[in-house]
């Protein structure tokens, strides 16, 4: 039971607390970038959850029974990256071939997220943090879930700013800048609702 | 960008008019996240720097040799080789920056200031040019995090490389400090810059393709957000 808590913990805090994109400052670019419809913001953030889990599934094992063992983590990096981009191309080329329809809706950002620093960052801070297997897992599913919440939410914020008349100096990104930060304060408010979750 | 031949002015055009972080937007994550502290932000900035002058003059000495279809990932590797190199000597003689920039040393691999750079610039130019580019590119990176960081750490926490201000102190703003502060301070002074330039800078509107490390591989193509511009 105490096992399952503290994932549920993990899940909640990465979700919410220690949201990527909101309080982490990780995946901005995309955040930015394919904000602005609803469905594609959609679509990119399950395939960010989806490789985030993958990436982490693979890349746990690397660290811990190749780096670790033959006592090469200062290879992290350059292997983490590798195998994300690799894994990236792949899981592309398998969609394509055997789930036609889910590649029709996610293909088109799965090249995006190769050097999208989410994705590298769940996979090294799995590490740092020493979570098992299953906790990592958990804690990128988390990750991956945050940022599609941050992604629909901020969507929907951004469609009201394109209705509305800005000064000229702020027109375009700085107005989406300000509008994040409105977006990120509302996060600010669920500091603390994890140390009390079963208290 | 490209009849400006002249070396001093691709030296100088990373400092403002091309400024990686306010007129390209590149880097954004790092550029939100590490400019919390004025130690932290100049950390950042210099070995962001390092690792773009040596990848920089190493692709523009490969660029005959790497095969175009496989380019991306091959300078991938180059530059997350050399932020292992700036990681290890940080951990060895900064350990306590080192535990400020955490997990964000290891992600300047994913940095799209180097990877554009790469893609923009250095695939592209002699060794020299895109060692001075380099130099510029990442000197406006560190100007802007420190202007940024600066403006966080005296308002948000009224302290100046941790040297305590009189007055400031007492009256400090946190809220700076955190996440929120960090968006609107960056939205902010883009829009600053956007007025210093006037207009002289191409302001993005929005977040083009160019400015995404992706943009190779997708061609621009599949993606909704292209400002079209021919490679």
């Amino acid at each position: 039971m105490d096992t399952f808590k503290s994932l549920i913990i993990i899940l909640m805090s990465s979700v919410l607390v220690n949201n990527y994109v909101l309080n982490r400052f990780l995946g901005i670019c995309p955040f930015l970038g394919v904000s602005k419809k609803l469905n594609q913001a959609v679509g990119m953030g399950f395939s960010v959850i989806f490789v985030m889990v993958v990436a982490t599934a693979v890349t746990w094992p690397i660290q811990h029974f190749l780096l670790d063992s033959y006592g090469l983590g200062y290879m992290q990096t350059i292997v983490f990256i590798l195998v994300i981009a690799a894994l990236v191309q792949f899981i592309e080329m398998a969609l394509k071939k055997f789930i036609p329809s889910l590649h029709k809706s996610l293909g088109v950002y799965l090249p995006l997220i190769t050097t999208n620093c989410a994705v590298l960052g769940v996979t090294i801070e799995n590490i740092d943090e020493s979570f098992t297997f299953v906790e990592s897992i958990v804690n990128s599913l988390g990750c991956g879930l945050g940022f599609l919440l941050a992604m629909v939410l901020f969507s929907g914020v951004r469609s009201k700013i394109d209705d509305s008349e800005i000064p000229e100096s702020f027109k375009g990104l700085p107005a989406t800048l300000i509008a994040a930060s409105f977006v990120s304060m509302a996060f600010l408010g669920f500091a603390g609702i994890v140390d009390n979750l079963f208290a | 960008m490209s009849n400006k031949n002249s070396n001093l002015s691709i030296l100088f055009k990373g400092l403002l008019l091309e400024n990686p972080v306010f007129v390209l937007i590149l880097g954004t994550c790092p550029t939100l996240a590490t400019s919390t502290t004025v130690i932290g932000a100049i950390g950042m900035g210099l070995a962001a720097t390092a690792v773009l002058i040596c990848s920089n003059m190493v692709i523009s000495m490969l660029r005959r040799f790497i095969p175009d279809t496989v380019r991306i990932p091959c300078y991938i590797v180059i530059i997350a080789g050399f932020v292992t190199v700036v990681e290890m000597f940080i951990h060895a003689y900064l350990p306590s920056l080192y535990e400020t920039l955490g997990v964000y040393l290891a992600l300047i691999t994913v940095n799209c200031i180097i990877l554009g750079r790469a893609e923009m610039f250095a695939g592209k130019n002699t060794v020299f040019k895109s060692a001075l580019d380099g130099v510029g590119m990442g000197l406006g990176f560190t100007l802007a995090l420190l202007s940024i960081a600066t403006i966080r750490e005296v308002i948000g926490a009224g302290t100046f490389a941790g040297i305590e201000i009189p007055v400031l102190v007492d009256y400090k703003i946190e809220f700076l400090q955190k996440t929120p502060g960090g968006f609107l301070i960056y939205g902010i002074m883009i829009a600053v810059v956007y007025k210093l330039t006037h207009g002289k800078a191409p302001k993005k509107t929005k977040f083009g393709c160019e400015s995404c490390p992706s943009f190779s591989v997708c061609g621009g193509v599949k993606c909704d957000n292209t400002v079209k511009e021919a490679k």
